[in-house]
Formats: structure tokens, sequence, C-alpha cells
């Protein structure tokens, strides 16, 4: 167990919680490569501890590719894992399709990272949400229930009035409102965790917020539990009572998101802080902007650097962090704040710490 | 003085015919220079992918371009209107000036080729005459300048993150080398160091090729900090056009104002974030007068009845920006 666990929010009812979580996607050596040792597979996820309570959510941040969509695939039991424990109400689970697959996503449903490819461009709006509500038991008594429990999925991700969108096909809506839609079809299943994958990254800032405060509203209403994926970390900042950051497959820092936010501790969290568009920074500084901090491009997944998988672009990596696995460490200005840097381990040899 | 490149006057494009047509871009006039980076945003819905089909020429049916002018500025040679092109020159124009990324295209590389080819096999068919070792080598460095390394070049796309694939997209985009790159929503699935590395890598690259970008997005903070001007539309219209820092400093249109204070700050004190009260136009059945009074928190008496015209305001640097909006009468409005 990482510290994160402890004592960050009032404590509420663990609903989903994983230990331990690991993915390798093994890679089809070519010719050239046999001659190599190394044994050829994308470390997507490793070793990955996290916990969802009941109306509470956590963010999930990082780089593009460090495997955050891997671990939404994995909680939803959607790859097999290569290690690692899933725990639905405390009760270890391990589904492979069927009827336990289906009754395990009635109740933790995955919204994916993209509207475009997860509706059918065949099917109508309409079709789409009855089938999750038919699927889930929802779809109320006769036509006219249907049709209530229709209106009101789509009034709920603000898609009003209902007529002007539930005969449409998704090539007619904008990217923004397929989105939507994909979202109102999650709902639809009336499950207690939600796992969103980047869910308004499509959308724009305003509907964004309705999205988000609409989530967060579902979340205190029903008592969901949310797994919240997102590059865009002001909004965790803003939507998430905890933050996780992964960069390269683990989990890097964890902690309160006003905390994390503010007070980023692992030094990818602070690039990542840093990086983010600042409109006081006007046009032309980019280009203007020469020596960025840990710049550099992301590590290899299938060969990740030894140590500390950051040190290859960290300003601060000291001997140590080229050879030891930096384990959670905590950062010691809030309870439950940690980092997994040895930053803020006890004094090495070189006496590099805080 | 800055050259055009595409000059875009009063486009306007729909879907469908007749009655049911639903006028997705109304009477649009927008000029992208030369070696300029020009970015769009506005509310989902408001027309920005159709805008930028529709100048391409690519619009999905039933999409149709009932009125206006394009018209592209070659390098050497005279002007010409792509919107007159015949079907041949259309194609031309298309592979040889214009590079496009669209939104969602992460789901376009085909699944059954490994990335590595499908660089390297578009390289080949715009520049026949590169050797397979160059087309390699130009695939590989535009992977690096997208940040994905070296050992995934023999991937097959399902097995690349979302934004992975949205990078290799982008990648592919720019080793076409073309005259006008359009953008539409390329960097949504990306973490901000990486779109930050891709963006600057995209203006070191425009400064060395001389290429104009046009770049869609939602995200108006970005394109305060990257784009040199910016463009605001709303229900089909510009409403606002103006520099980056201008438009940021000074948002004269109150939708403008409504998009740009809807972001969550990342930095100081939490805000309260209130958005945009109310939803965006049907297209449909569009308010009468400003198609944005009914959510103006600054509307008074003519709004409801007057539309109005985009024109440059009577203020200090008026000249440099155009606003559509009657609290900043035109001294120029362009003839409609
Ligand atoms: N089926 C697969 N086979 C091989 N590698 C895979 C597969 N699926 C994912 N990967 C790899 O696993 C890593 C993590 O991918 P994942 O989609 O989880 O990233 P992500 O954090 O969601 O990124 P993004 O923000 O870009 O969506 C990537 O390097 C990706 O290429
Ligand atoms: N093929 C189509 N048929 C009918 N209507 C369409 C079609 N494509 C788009 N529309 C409508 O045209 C309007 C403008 O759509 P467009 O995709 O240009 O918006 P956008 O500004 O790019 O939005 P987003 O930010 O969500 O991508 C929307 O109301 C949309 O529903
Ligand atoms: S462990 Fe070392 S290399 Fe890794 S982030 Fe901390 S200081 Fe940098
Ligand atoms: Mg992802
Ligand atoms: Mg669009």
């Amino acid at each position: 167990m990482t510290p994160s666990t402890s004592a960050v929010a009032p404590v509420s009812e663990v609903v989903l919680d994983a230990a331990g979580l690991t993915k390798h996607f093994p890679v089809r050596r070519r010719l050239r490569d046999l001659l190599s040792r190394h044994a050829g597979a994308v470390h997507a996820v490793d070793d990955v501890n996290l916990t969802l309570r009941r109306g509470q959510v956590v963010a999930l941040v990082g780089e593009s590719g460090s495997g955050k969509s891997t671990v939404a695939r994995l909680l939803a039991q959607l790859h097999p894992r290569t290690g690692g424990e899933i725990r639905l109400n405390g009760e270890a689970v391990t589904v492979r399709g069927g009827r336990r697959f289906r009754a395990y996503a009635k109740r933790v449903q995955m919204i994916f990272q993209d509207p475009f490819a997860s509706l059918n461009p065949v099917h109508s709006v309409r079709y789409h949400l009855t089938r999750s509500l038919r699927i889930h038991g929802r779809a109320g008594e006769g036509k006219d229930g249907l049709d209530q429990a229709l209106t009101a999925l789509l009034s709920q991700v603000q898609l009003t009035p209902a007529e002007r969108y539930i005969d449409k096909f998704p090539h007619e809506l904008s990217g923004g409102q397929r989105q939507r839609v994909a979202i109102a079809r999650a709902l639809g299943a009336g499950p207690e965790v939600l796992l969103a994958d980047e869910p308004v990254s499509m959308l724009d800032v305003s509907i964004r917020l309705g999205v988000l405060n609409l989530l967060r509203d579902l979340k205190d209403r029903l008592d969901l539990a949310i797994l919240y994926i997102t590059h865009d970390i002001a909004s965790a900042r803003y939507f998430a009572d905890e933050t996780l950051v992964m960069y390269a497959g683990r989990l890097v820092e964890g902690g309160d998101s006003e905390t994390v936010t503010q007070r980023p501790a692992h030094p990818y969290t602070q690039l990542l802080i840093d990086s983010a568009p600042d409109p006081d920074r006007v046009a032309g500084a980019v280009a203007a902007e020469v020596a960025d901090r840990g710049d550099g491009e992301p590590p290899s997944l299938i060969r990740p650097p030894e140590g500390c998988r950051f040190h290859p672009r960290c300003p601060h990596a000291m001997a140590r962090c080229t050879t030891d696995l930096p384990i959670p460490l905590p950062v010691g200005d809030r309870d439950g704040h940690w980092a997994a840097c040895w930053l803020y381990g006890e004094p090495s040899a070189e006496g590099v710490a805080p | 003085m800055r050259q055009p490149v595409l000059e875009i006057r009063n486009l306007d494009v729909g879907y469908g015919l007749g009655d049911v047509a639903l006028r997705a871009v109304r009477d649009v006039s927008l000029t992208l220079h030369r070696g300029e980076v020009l970015g769009l945003a506005g509310e989902s819905g408001s027309g920005k992918s159709t805008l930028a089909y529709g100048v391409t020429r690519l619009l999905p049916p039933p999409g149709v371009i009932t009125g206006g002018e394009v018209v592209y500025h070659p390098e050497n040679g005279s002007p010409y209107d792509v919107l007159a092109l015949g079907d041949r020159e259309l194609r031309a124009f298309r592979w040889a000036e214009t590079a496009i990324v669209f939104q969602g295209a992460m789901n376009s590389l085909n699944p059954v080729h490994r990335i590595s080819v499908q660089l390297t096999d578009v390289i080949a068919a715009h520049q026949p005459d590169l050797s397979a070792r160059a087309r390699a080598e130009r695939a590989r460095e535009m992977l690096r300048l997208v940040g994905i390394a070296a050992d995934r070049m023999d991937a097959y796309p399902h097995q690349l993150s979302g934004g992975m694939r949205q990078r290799v997209m982008i990648g592919m985009a720019l080793a076409l080398q073309p005259q006008i790159v359009i953008m539409d929503e390329p960097t949504t699935a990306l973490d901000v160091v990486m779109q930050r590395q891709i963006l600057r890598q995209l203006v070191a690259l425009r400064e060395r090729l001389g290429f104009s970008v046009i770049f869609i997005t939602h995200d108006l903070s970005l394109l305060v900090e990257f784009a040199d001007r910016i463009a605001i539309m709303y229900g089909g219209r510009i409403v606002e056009e103006a520099p980056a820092s201008a438009l940021y400093r000074d948002a004269l249109h109150p939708y403008t104002a409504g998009l740009l204070g809807s972001f969550p700050a990342l930095r100081g004190p939490r805000r309260d974030l209130t958005g945009i009260p109310g939803s965006p136009p049907d297209l449909t059945s569009m308010p009468t007068g400003c198609s944005f009074h009914p959510r103006c928190p600054k509307a008074f008496e003519p709004c409801p009845v007057t539309i109005p015209p985009l024109g440059s305001p009577d203020t200090p640097g008026g000249s440099t920006r155009t606003v559509a909006c009657l609290l900043h009468p035109a001294t120029n409005p362009e003839v409609r």
C-alpha cells in the first residue's frame, strides 16, 4: 500500500481497489532483435496501487503513453493482467467475458477516451442509449417509460431539447456532442464505479465545466466512485478529491488534489505543472523559450530506464536515482502526500535532500 | 507587409439543401498570412471543423458550400479560387499545398500496418525520388519530433496509446512539408508537457520551412500563448478576431470574455467557475439580432433586433482587430 490511502479525505467505503497492478504487453520480436537478450515487452503498467471510494473522485494524470488508459482497462477487466489484484467491495475478482463480465460491467462502467471510435456510426443516439438502458434493466415501463428515461439521460448531459438529438447519427453531431452521448450511454447502466478515461478532453471549456459539474452531482447523488483520467491537471484540482500522477507506467506522486497541484513534489509533476498553458506568457514566448527544464524524450517502455524512470530527464537526478527504484516516500507537508522520488529519502551519500 | 496565403471571403457552408438545410458556417471572412499560426476557437458545434473542411473542400456529405470564395496565393504564381477548381487541380492543390490533421484522426491510421510503414508510404507517395533509406530517416525524425521512441516505430496502431496515435498523425502531416497545415483539435489527448514540446517543434519547423497553420481548438489558453492571431466562432460566424495578446488582455466580445473566464485556474486561488450560462444556439432557428444575446450578460435594447456586423472597433489599436458586437460599433463594417 502506498501512503496515498492514509487519511486523504474523510474515510468512506472502499468500492474498488487495486494492489500491485501490472501489465506488460509482449512485443513480437523481429529478426534483428533475436540476437538481443531483452525480454521484449512494453512495460505499460507496473505495480500500481489505488483505491476508489464511494462518493469520491480520484484523478489519474500523467504523460501521454504513461499507462493511464491501461490502468482503466485493467480495472474494467478488459485486459488480463500480468500481476496484481483487483477487489470489488472487498472481494477479489477476475473475470474473463461471459455473464460474470456483464455483471461486473453493470457495476463498473467505463467511458472511453475516444467517442469517435466508441459510437457505432450506423446507429442513432436513440439506439445507443436504449441498448444501454435495456442491457442493464433500466429502460422503464413501456414506450413512455423508455422515452422518459432517454430524455432524462440526454438532459443529464445537456443535450437539450432531447428531440433535437435523439434521432441523430454520430456523424451528424459535432465532436463535443458525440462525447456527451458516450457519457450518457455509460450513465445508462446506473453504475457504482465510473472509470472515466479523458471524458471531457474533447469538450470545450464551457461544456467541460458543465459535464464535470454533472459528474460531481451524480457522484454526490448516486454515491458514485469515480476514476477521472485526464491530462488537464487544472481540472483535477477542481474536480478530484485525490490526485495520482503517473509517469512511464508507474505512479510517482499522490495526495489530495489541492496539495499535489499547488505543491507538486515529484520533479515530473513539477514539470507538468510548469508546462500548463499560462496566458500570461503571451504569444511568441514559446518560440523564444530556450532552455526549458526537463525537456527530452519520453523513455522507452520496452527497455525502461533503470532506477527512477524519470532520471534521464530529471534536473535533480543523483547517482542513486540511476540504479535504485524510488519507493513511495512521505513528502512531509501534508498527511497522505507522497512521492516516489529519492529527494524525499534519507540523505544519501551525496547528502542532497531538502 | 505580411502576405496572405489563404483568403476566405464570405464563405457559407450548410448541411443539406433547401428547407432542411442547416447553416453551419455563415458569411465567414478570414485571412491566413504566410508563416502565421492562426487559432480558431469556439464552443462545440460553432462550425470550426465545418469551416476547415469547407476551405479544403473535404466536407462529408450532406455538407455543401453555398457561397463565397477561398483564394489561395501560391508562393510563385497567381492567386486562384480553390472553390472554382476542377477535380484534377483540386487534388493537386490538396496534395501539394495542404496537410490536414482531422479531428479524431487518431482512428484513421490503418490498423493492419505498422506505423513505420504507413509513414514511409506517405512520404514515398509525395516524394517518389527519395531513397528508401532517406524515407526511413525522415520517418524516424518525424516520430522523434513528436516524442515517440524509435523502438516503437514498428508498433501497430492498436499498440499505441490515444495520444501516441494523435502524435503519429501530427508527424505524418509535417512530414509532407506542405504550405498550409490545418490541425483540428490535434492535441486533445496530450498532456501539457508533450503539447508544449510539439507546439514548440511546430513553431520551429514553421520558421524553418515557412508554412502557415490553422490551429483549431477549444483550448483558448493554449492559443493565447502560441498563436499569432485568434479568431472566435459563435453559431457559425466569426465574432471576434485579434492578435493573440490583444485578445487575451482585452477581449471585446462578451462571448470571448466568457470563454476566457471559464478555465479552471491552475495557479492562484480557486475561483468559482461559472462558464457561460445557457447553451449554444440551435442552428436551425437562430436567435434574432446578435445570436449571442440570449446568453449575453451585457445585452442591451438593440441586441435582439440588430445583427452586429464584423468590423474594426473604434479603439486604440482597433485597426488590427475585428469584432461583431453592438457595444463596439465598427468603423468600417464589412459590406455584406
Ligand atoms: N495492445 C497493446 N499492445 C502493446 N502495447 C500497448 C497496447 N496497449 C497499450 N500499449 C502501450 O502501453 C503504453 C501505455 O498506453 P496507455 O494507452 O495506457 O497510455 P495513456 O497513459 O492512456 O496515454 P494517452 O494519454 O496518450 O492516452 C503505451 O506505450 C502503449 O503503446
Ligand atoms: N454531417 C453533418 N450533417 C449534419 N449536421 C452536421 C454534420 N456535421 C456537423 N453538423 C452540424 O454542424 C454544426 C457545426 O459542426 P462542427 O463539427 O463544424 O462544429 P465544431 O465547432 O467543429 O465543434 P466541436 O468543437 O464539437 O468539434 C453542429 O451543429 C453539427 O451538429
Ligand atoms: S528519484 Fe531522482 S531522478 Fe527520480 S525524480 Fe527524484 S530526483 Fe529525479
Ligand atoms: Mg489514454
Ligand atoms: Mg470540430
